[in-house]
């Protein structure tokens, strides 16, 4: 199967293809429906989208809109770079960007590779990660490709559809807010982990990385497309609030509601550089109903008496019922009332290769992957 | 005689309400005065209607409480403000972002004289983002010397350490001589921006609370009171009067928690929908176990984003004094409201302004004032009062968390306007008080202390820090008045820093107690 086919429904209609027409761009006003968007396609991680929000809306009042590009629409052999923030998105609120560490990236993969970077690309669009690189490709007049690595947030390197489809990971940029860069050389992805997550640390906990980078023929293979209008219009339909919040979201991505209710427990322990933990979410009409989300930064899995209704890397998020604004896992609390939605994770995540890398196996969980259900379903 | 009585009050928008209670939170006296431009005519007018109820005993009271609205109009109103100096400890980083962006412009115009950004900061860990630039804070605190009347310092990480804010705050003094200096690691938690807002917005307001504090301990000293004083804060507790003039900021939206707790307590009822219908605006939030539900969002403030907790709510322009037929249309209402002028303007106390009190008064709900709606009234006031129930019924929809039906509790001055059925509502409940509610909230409010820290989790790190903070927020709740005996940490989170090697948490706690009573 191809990627143009494994676009998720919510945004691969022809019909919302040729309405958005050839000159998109994103302007100040789009921003808060992107951020809707990312939050959601998160999986409860890729921390909260705001301060990449405000990053942008700066951006770009200075700067002007960003075009949003296909890449199909780019030159065979323009040079890509997927980027991001790494590191932990607590610090990244509270140690806020210079806001050239993209132009540190960009000048140091033009030095590296001798080609002029042609178009920025989120290496994950979910969580603040969809918006972050915006902000640079507003300040360097670059457009942004409508296509990411994960179709939703993973927290390491090597789960990236760049590293499946064979791109290499090296070499590896970084910057910090003091313009400090590093290139980190490896022979393999998991030591660009190793390195990068280290390097992280000496940085302050939070710093930007570009990675895979790529021409843009082998990113139309490498990549998931659509990532970037598909948060789009799911924010833009969520804020339409004529509907049932959650309604909306289960309509925009086909996917499944697992429970609505009340967050009766939260547990959380810090091990090995992750936040583990579960939760467990009360079913609202009092039938007793408990759902059960196992969390390692992101939610992995939702389990009902024992089975498993979802897991990775099918998209697992909780909303808060009332907004059905996503809720990251960190911000969990006993007693928020919330919903809790799963829809399919792209395809490639279903492969051999992908489950190997982004499965329950790679996070430790006990059990098989199990697809999820075709969606578009209500709990109730 | 004892001396054990508690006297609260609160600041609405069209009423200044007020209330005494005994020690075992008994009502022994309650009065309504409208509320006046100067603020200070309604909060005496209160004061004498209470204690004249009273009578002898108002001797006994010793503890006066205030729950007002001043901060939240004064920000609206873009009046009455300082115009404060505004310094970011953080560059390089942060540049992405400058102070102020997310203020309203007109905000903005009000309340800075000018915003910096220098070098310096704390990392996570305690170590520098970059070395404090002292000669730039002290060159940027020159160029407004002759401009600021407040300042307000953000530091990258002060919940860490707050050594560059103290820094700065002596450069601000040594530049600016006695100036009011708000620093953020006392006023918000993590999150620079929201906690920055709040800083700026703390600096701003705290002339106002001067004057707040001063006409409140007036208007008590002329009946020869003394009491200890509080301010209510947003999360429905209370804070020493000393700790309200330096964080006028916290005093910001304590009506609808007042009033939340107010209704816990005086209907018995612990979960529940609560319905506080003012002169002007009503607002719709959920009571939990007795506390109100909290917002799961960032709370903005005159427009403003800021990270404090507070009741999740849904506001409505609509209350007692909302005028009917305004721009014409049949049935109209609001937004305007002829507010505390409501018994000289609407219909039923001879005036010539058709109110939503008016409507009610035709439709049966209530009788106040000394004459029915003229007939030629009838038609646009049923018509109003209709476009008034369903406005009421949709917010309380939205206030809901939960399917299926739950009690709603009805409580402030405008409460008749709540019909006695109301879709999706099991039952009403319109307890005695019920227009003092927010008073009451006032009155019955513990004391608090709150703190914040960073943990790493070598070492013992968490342990030892999640002991440490609750011994001082309890610490800060006895300092602010609680009594020892009764203070309890009653809330502790923990929240991680997720995608982070070398494991650490950010702790709040938080502890409360009871007045003490010597």
């Amino acid at each position: 199967m191809t990627q143009r086919q494994e676009r998720g429904r919510g945004s691969g209609t022809p019909a919302a293809r040729a309405d958005r027409g050839p000159t998109r761009s994103i302007d100040v006003d789009d921003l808060p429906a992107l951020a809707r968007g990312c939050a959601v396609m998160g999986a409860g991680g890729g921390g909260d989208p705001l301060v990449g929000v405000l990053m942008a809306r700066e951006a770009i009042q200075r700067h002007g809109p960003v075009r949003l590009v296909d890449l199909g629409d780019l030159p065979d052999d323009g040079l890509v770079m997927p980027c991001g923030l790494v590191g932990a998105p607590t610090i990244a609120i509270e140690k806020l960007e210079n806001g050239g560490e993209g132009g540190c990236l960009a000048a140091e993969a033009e030095a590296l590779t001798g080609r002029p970077v042609v178009a920025i690309m989120p290496f994950e669009i979910g969580g603040s990660n969809g918006l972050i690189p915006l902000t640079w490709a507003a300040r360097l007049g670059l457009p942004y490709v409508d296509a990411d690595g994960m179709g939703r947030a993973f927290p390491t390197m090597p789960q990236m559809t760049m590293n499946l489809a064979g791109v290499s990971s090296s070499p590896c940029l970084m910057a910090d807010e003091r313009l400090n860069t590093l290139v980190i050389r490896t022979g393999g992805v998991e030591w660009t982990e190793r390195l990068l997550r280290s390097s992280t640390a000496a940085f302050g906990g939070a710093a930007v990385a570009a990675l895979y980078l790529m021409d843009v023929a082998t990113a139309r293979r490498a990549t998931v497309p659509g990532s970037v209008s598909r948060a789009l219009e799911l924010g833009t339909a969520m804020a339409r609030v004529e509907i049932d919040p959650i309604d909306t979201v289960v309509e925009e991505l086909a996917a499944v509601e697992l429970i609505r209710g009340k967050v009766i427990d939260v547990e959380r322990e810090t091990s090995g550089g992750f936040v583990r933990g579960s939760a467990i979410v009360e079913d609202a009409t009092g039938e007793g109903r408990l759902l059960r989300l196992e969390i390692q930064n992101e939610n992995l899995a939702a389990l009902e008496d024992g089975e498993v209704r979802a897991c990775v890397p099918d998209i697992i998020t909780v909303l808060d019922a009332r907004t059905g604004e996503a809720i990251v896992t960190e911000r969990l609390r006993y007693g928020q009332r919330v919903g809790v939605i799963a829809f399919p994770c792209p395809e490639v995540w279903r492969s051999p290769a992908g489950l190997a890398v982004a499965g329950p196996a790679a996070f430790g969980l006990r059990f098989p992957y199990t697809p999820l259900a075709a969606g578009g379903t209500r709990a109730s | 005689m004892r001396a054990d009585l508690r006297l609260g009050i609160d600041v609405g928008g069209t009423n200044t309400d007020a209330v005494v209670l005994d020690r075992d939170d008994v009502l022994l006296a309650k009065a309504k005065a409208p509320t006046t431009p100067d603020v200070t005519t309604g909060i005496a007018g209160s004061i004498e209607a209470v204690l004249d109820q009273l009578g002898a005993d108002r001797d006994r009271v010793t503890h006066a409480m205030l729950g007002t609205t001043h901060a939240t109009n004064a920000l609206l109103a873009r009046t009455g403000l300082r115009r404060v100096a505004v310094l970011r400890i953080g560059g390089p980083a942060t540049h992405a972002v400058p102070p102020l962006a997310t203020f309203p412009p007109d905000l903005r115009a009000a309340v800075s004289v000018g915003a910096m950004v220098v070098d310096g900061g704390i990392e996570f860990d305690g170590t520098e983002v970059a070395p404090f630039d002292a000669d730039a804070t002290a060159r940027f605190f020159s160029t407004v010397a002759d401009r600021a009347d407040a300042v307000a310092i953000t530091s990258v990480f002060s919940a860490v350490s707050d050594r560059h804010e103290l820094a700065a705050e002596a450069i601000a003094h040594a530049v600016l001589g006695d100036v009011h200096v708000s620093l953020s690691h006392e006023v918000g938690s993590i999150g620079l921006v929201e906690r920055e807002n709040a800083t700026v917005l703390n600096a701003a307001l705290v002339g106002l609370a001067e004057t707040v504090a001063q006409s409140f301990a007036a208007a008590l000293e002329r009946h020869g009171l003394r009491p200890a004083c509080y301010f209510a804060q947003n999360d429905g507790t209370l804070m020493e009067l000393e700790y309200a003039l330096r964080y006028p900021v916290l005093t910001i939206r304590c009506g609808p928690a007042n009033s939340m707790r107010g209704a816990a307590h005086i209907s018995g009822v612990r979960d529940a929908l609560v319905v506080d219908v003012g002169g002007t605006s009503t607002e719709v939030g959920v009571l939990i176990n007795g506390f109100p539900g909290e917002s799961g969002d960032s709370v903005g403030i005159g427009g403003v984003r800021t990270n404090f907790r507070m009741p999740g709510l849904v506001t409505l322009p609509l209350g007692g004094g909302t005028v009917v037929g305004d721009g014409g249309a049949n049935g109209a209402i609001g937004p305007r409201s002829v507010g505390y002028r409501l018994i000289e303007s609407a219909l039923v106390f001879g005036g010539t302004t058709p109110t939503l009190t008016d409507a009610a008064v035709a439709g049966g709900r209530v009788e106040v004032g000394h004459r029915r709606p003229a007939g030629r009234h009838r038609a646009v006031l049923a018509a109003a009062l209709a476009r008034s129930d369903a406005m009421l019924a949709e917010a309380i929809d939205q206030a809901k968390m939960v399917r299926g039906e739950q009690p709603l509790i009805v409580v402030g001055g405008g409460g008749f306007l709540v019909p006695d059925t109301v879709p999706g509502v099991s039952e009403i409940h319109r307890p005695p008080d019920y227009e003092v509610a927010n008073a009451i909230g006032a009155a019955i409010g513990q004391v608090s202390g709150q703190v914040e820290r960073i943990a790493r989790f070598r070492f013992g790190g968490r342990t030892a820090a999640i002991q440490e903070a609750c011994d001082s927020a309890r610490l800060q709740a006895i300092r602010a008045g609680a009594d020892p005996e009764r203070t309890e940490i009653v809330d502790v989170e923990e929240f991680p820093l997720a995608y982070l090697t070398d494991p650490a948490v950010r702790i709040r706690a938080k502890a409360a107690g009871p007045l003490r009573f010597i």
